[in-house]
């Protein structure tokens, strides 16, 4: 290796430090987690939200007055990307009629035009499902991973690509526990994407350190792990940045609705990328993976080095 | 040669992009507003004349009509804007009567070339189009419960019939009849009786006392078939309704075993929606009067077929569409159509009782209909809508008596399958066979689809920019191949979730962003890999080649995980998850086809087969 171009920063020197710092990150996830709890939104609660537009902006105590006076009891209301448009949410899940009530009392106590923008009922029941179902979505994902990377590469990478994806979810959870973002169904979405680009980016790294340890004979793992991720620091970087250029897009440009899965994302690729150097690659060196792990058993017949590269399907070499 | 692609396979990504682009090519044709004209019923055809008349209408009205496309059973009348389709809509409706079901429609402008081929737009999900959208729970108990009471009455009957005599039955537990006897002789011959005409039941002796008793239990099978039959029923019902609506492109569907999705879009009205939805309408099967019958106690009625043709009958009801338990179309020996109706245990009784001594006589089947009727008038250029209530009662069956009636019968005489098929289809759909709930319910404003179209819009053309920016700086002649491909990447897309037909929500469109975003890595991986080749001393043909394959395996290993990953969140997510899981799942495999394959041949297009000294690929060294 003649790398001329910049100075190795050795990724690894800093390991313990790191991964007692991912230790603390989601031991303090759990326990906000544990004590503030997921501020669910209304597709896993159940109830009635009502999105509503005023033909000009006004005082959000109005709208509270207007719906006490009303009788309604138990409500929400906040602004909603526009200081003319008024989120009222309410958790009451038994009544399906609910939401067009309100509409009709705001209209008729009101001096201002008032608009329906959206207005949406969850029976409860119907959240405790999502909820349930999408847990279990989450761990057969994770399920999946572990089984397929177990087997095309081997066991102690499939550990070490689960345990950073878990790492990775249980951080943004925590920061929603923290910050009491309302947790829905796009939120879950962008959840799941944050584990496939976060598994995109582990398998990349690990991709090339099977390879150093086919290629090189280095027996020190750790300085293969090292040298893997300094010649991919590169891509991680800049495949990050694009994504996040995009995600940014997203955020400022694709309306309220989709803001909440902008930030879920942008924060699942920052840690999904701290992740797969700093908690992947780290256990990886702190499971022992060893030059051996990585040998391809030799060939029935054939006194097998062990060293062959991975090679590409022979139609790709046509191309 | 080291780098350069065969003919064929140079011809071979030609021709894959010329079809991406030709079936990408109709989302680029802005939707006409329009409105659509229907049949009030099933089965009514719009005739040229009718179009006519609805275009003279609109021409009165000053209206501008852009183009008319008719069908067999609908048509399409294409005007300029939003406004004119607003006031179109009650002008034609004025004009065509009742008869007719005029609604708010988009229609497609894809030029005729592209149809021909079948492209076609993608379709825009109600989040970006506006409308409601009801998941309804089917009450499965009662569904079980209901058709147990009806059973259970019947099997009383019969065993009266039978002259064994019990002293209770009734249905216990929601799932099980129990009847109870005097003594253990009646309970035998009771036994051998419903083992021999309901085998659906798995029968249980058990005694109490001087209390034999005997339990009918219903097999999960049975269970499972019968909350099937519930499902099903309500599903027609709901579709019927639907209709009634006029509402252009509604979606009903089953989800898992109990739950109906019903997606209104153009629709705001949510009160109304659910009116409709929930709206019941009834049957009732009465004698033809004689001819020397007081008038008093006659009415006349209109067919609802023939609304000419009228017929007289007797006051008096001999069962409702409440006790037919079930109604299908079959064949007789003749092999003409018949409809084959099993009433419950009461109406069987009443039948019977009824047509004794009318042989011969005409009996005939009522359709009453209770729904809402929307009035549109415009009163000083704004669109006022009006509601009324009405009750609609029309023949839709009169057959000859052959026989005395019991709770099976059937109706013959009719003319067609077609006949045989909708009477049945009435005749079940005259009620929802058991209760519904709405649990989910969510209503999106014109404005607010309109708002998420441009939002979604603008970030994708953004977002898609910025990229394309840092991939030039950074990778330069091959950043500019990479951008190539990014581009022919969404186009591919786009072509595919056009001709999968699929439907795009918003969650679809942040779906398409991150793959922007992720659909380059597959390249930068590869750049990476040839920079550090040519940093190694290697030549930069052989850099271009060893830097494609060895990234392939990398490549292919993340986007399989990935892939892995969104197939999951497709088969467990509802709704908006799956919208977003079909994007992210089609843009894996566009953009692995865009990044190995057609960013390739580029690369071999610009340095194969040549001697090259360098590359412009960007980076320190590469250059060198």
């Amino acid at each position: 290796m003649s790398d001329t171009r910049t100075e190795k920063f050795d990724f690894m020197s800093l390991r313990k430090p790191f991964a007692i710092i991912s230790l603390l990150l989601v031991v303090a996830s759990i326990v906000v987690l544990g004590m503030r709890g997921l501020n669910f939104g209304l597709d896993f609660t159940g109830g009635t939200s009502v999105e509503l537009e005023y033909a000009e902006a006004l005082e959000l105590d109005d709208v509270r007055e207007a719906l006490t006076d009303a009788g309604y009891e138990d409500f929400v209301v906040q602004n909603f990307g526009s200081d003319t448009l008024v989120l009222i949410r309410m958790q009451e899940a038994g009544d399906d009629e609910l939401g067009r009530s309100i509409l009709a009392d705001m209209q008729n106590r009101s001096d201002i035009d008032v608009e329906l923008v959206s207005s949406e009922f969850v029976g409860s029941q119907v959240g405790d499902e999502l909820k349930e179902s999408s847990g279990l979505g989450m761990l057969l994902a994770l399920a999946v991973v572990l089984i397929y990377v177990g087997m095309r590469f081997q066991f102690k990478f499939g550990i070490a690509s689960v345990i950073p994806l878990a790492h990775d979810v249980i951080i943004v959870l925590g920061l929603f526990a923290l910050f009491q973002w309302t947790f829905d169904l796009t939120v879950l979405a962008a959840l799941l994407a944050v584990i496939g680009y976060s598994l995109n980016d582990t398998i990349v790294i690990m991709d090339r350190i099977r390879e150093n340890f086919r290629k090189l004979r280095i027996d020190d793992p750790e300085e293969t792990v090292n040298l893997s991720i300094h010649e991919t620091i590169n891509r991680t970087i800049n495949t990050s940045l694009t994504t996040l250029l995009v995600l940014m897009a997203l955020y400022f440009l694709g309306g309220e609705a989709i803001n909440n899965f902008a930030i879920t994302l942008a924060i699942g690729v920052i840690v999904g990328t701290y992740s797969s150097i700093y908690v992947s690659a780290n256990l990886l060196v702190a499971l022992g993976v060893t030059r051996t792990d990585m040998v391809v058993p030799p060939k029935e017949g054939i006194a097998g080095e062990g060293e062959e590269e991975e090679a590409p399907p022979e139609w790709l070499n046509r191309m | 040669m080291l780098n350069k692609y065969p003919l064929w396979k140079n011809i071979l990504i030609l021709v894959v992009l010329a079809i991406g682009f030709v079936y990408a090519l109709p989302n680029v044709f802005p939707d006409d507003y329009a409105i659509q004209i229907t049949g009030a019923r099933s089965g009514t055809e719009i005739s040229q004349q009718t179009v006519d008349r609805a275009s003279e209408a609109l021409e009165e009205a000053g209206i501008t009509i852009k183009g008319i496309d008719r069908e067999e059973r609908s048509a399409l009348i294409r005007v300029n804007s939003s406004d004119d389709q607003l006031q179109a809509r009650p002008v034609v409706q004025q004009a065509l009567g009742d008869e007719f079901l005029v609604a708010l429609n988009m229609a497609e402008s894809t030029p005729d070339w592209l149809k021909a081929v079948g492209a076609g737009p993608m379709k825009l999900g109600l989040d970006l189009r506006g409308g409601v959208h009801f998941l309804l729970e089917v009450d499965m108990e009662t569904a079980v419960e209901q058709r147990l009471d009806a059973t259970a009455s019947q099997i009383k009957r019969e065993l009266r019939e039978e002259r064994i005599r019990y002293r209770g039955g009734d249905v216990s537990d929601g799932n099980r009849i129990e009847l109870s006897f005097r003594s253990e002789q009646d309970r035998s011959q009771a036994f051998d009786i419903i083992r021999d005409r309901y085998n659906e039941f798995l029968l249980d002796e058990s005694t109490e006392e001087d209390n034999y008793l005997l339990n009918l239990s219903l097999s999960e099978q049975e269970i499972q078939q019968i909350q099937d039959y519930a499902i099903e029923q309500n599903l027609t019902t709901i579709r019927n309704r639907v209709n009634e609506l006029g509402v252009a492109e509604p979606l009903v569907q089953r989800q898992g075993a109990d739950r109906i999705i019903v997606e209104l879009p153009g629709v705001q009205d949510t009160a109304q929606a659910k009116r409709v939805l929930g709206a019941t309408a009834n049957l009732e099967f009465r004698l033809a009067a004689r001819q020397d019958a007081p008038a008093a106690s006659t009415e006349t009625y209109p067919f609802r077929d023939e609304p000419g043709r009228t017929a007289r009958l007797e006051r008096e009801v001999i069962v409702t569409g409440e006790n037919v338990a079930n109604a299908s179309q079959s064949f007789d020996e003749n092999g003409m159509p018949q409809v084959n109706i099993t009433l419950d245990g009461v109406g069987g009784d009443l039948m019977t009782r009824a047509t004794r001594n009318s042989v011969g006589r005409g009996m005939a089947v009522l359709f009453i209909e209770f729904r809402t009727e929307m009035e549109q008038e415009v009163v000083d250029g704004e669109v006022v809508t009006r509601e009324e209530r009405v009750q609609e009662t029309s023949i839709i069956s009169l057959a000859t008596i052959q026989s005395t009636l019991g709770s099976s019968f059937r109706i013959t005489g009719l003319d067609s399958i077609h006949e045989a098929s909708e009477l049945a289809l009435l005749l079940r759909a005259g009620a929802l066979a058991a209760p519904m709930y709405f649990v989910q319910e969510r209503t999106i404003g014109p404005s607010l689809g309109q708002q998420n179209i441009d939002a979604g819009f603008m970030s994708v053309v953004v977002g898609f920019c910025l990229v394309l920016v840092f991939m030039a700086v950074f990778y330069r002649a091959f950043g500019l191949v990479a951008n190539v491909a990014l581009t022919l990447n969404l186009m591919l897309l786009l072509a595919c979730m056009s001709i999968i037909s699929a439907t795009l929500t918003l969650p679809g469109i942040a779906g398409i962003v991150l793959t922007v975003g992720m659909a380059v890595d597959a390249n930068v991986l590869i750049f990476e890999r040839i920079r550090e080749e040519l940093r190694e001393g290697v030549s930069p043909q052989l850099a271009i080649n060893s830097g494609y394959s060895r990234a392939f395996v990398s490549i292919v290993d993340a986007n399989i995980t990935t892939f892995l990953v969104a197939i999951i969140l497709f088969a467990m997510g509802s709704g908006p998850v799956k919208g977003f899981a079909v994007t992210l799942s089609i843009g894996i495999v566009t953009s692995l086809f865009t990044a190995l394959v057609v960013s390739r041949g580029m690369v071999n297009a610009i340095y194969g087969g040549r001697k090259v000294e360098s590359l412009s690929i960007g980076g320190k060294l590469a250059n060198v």
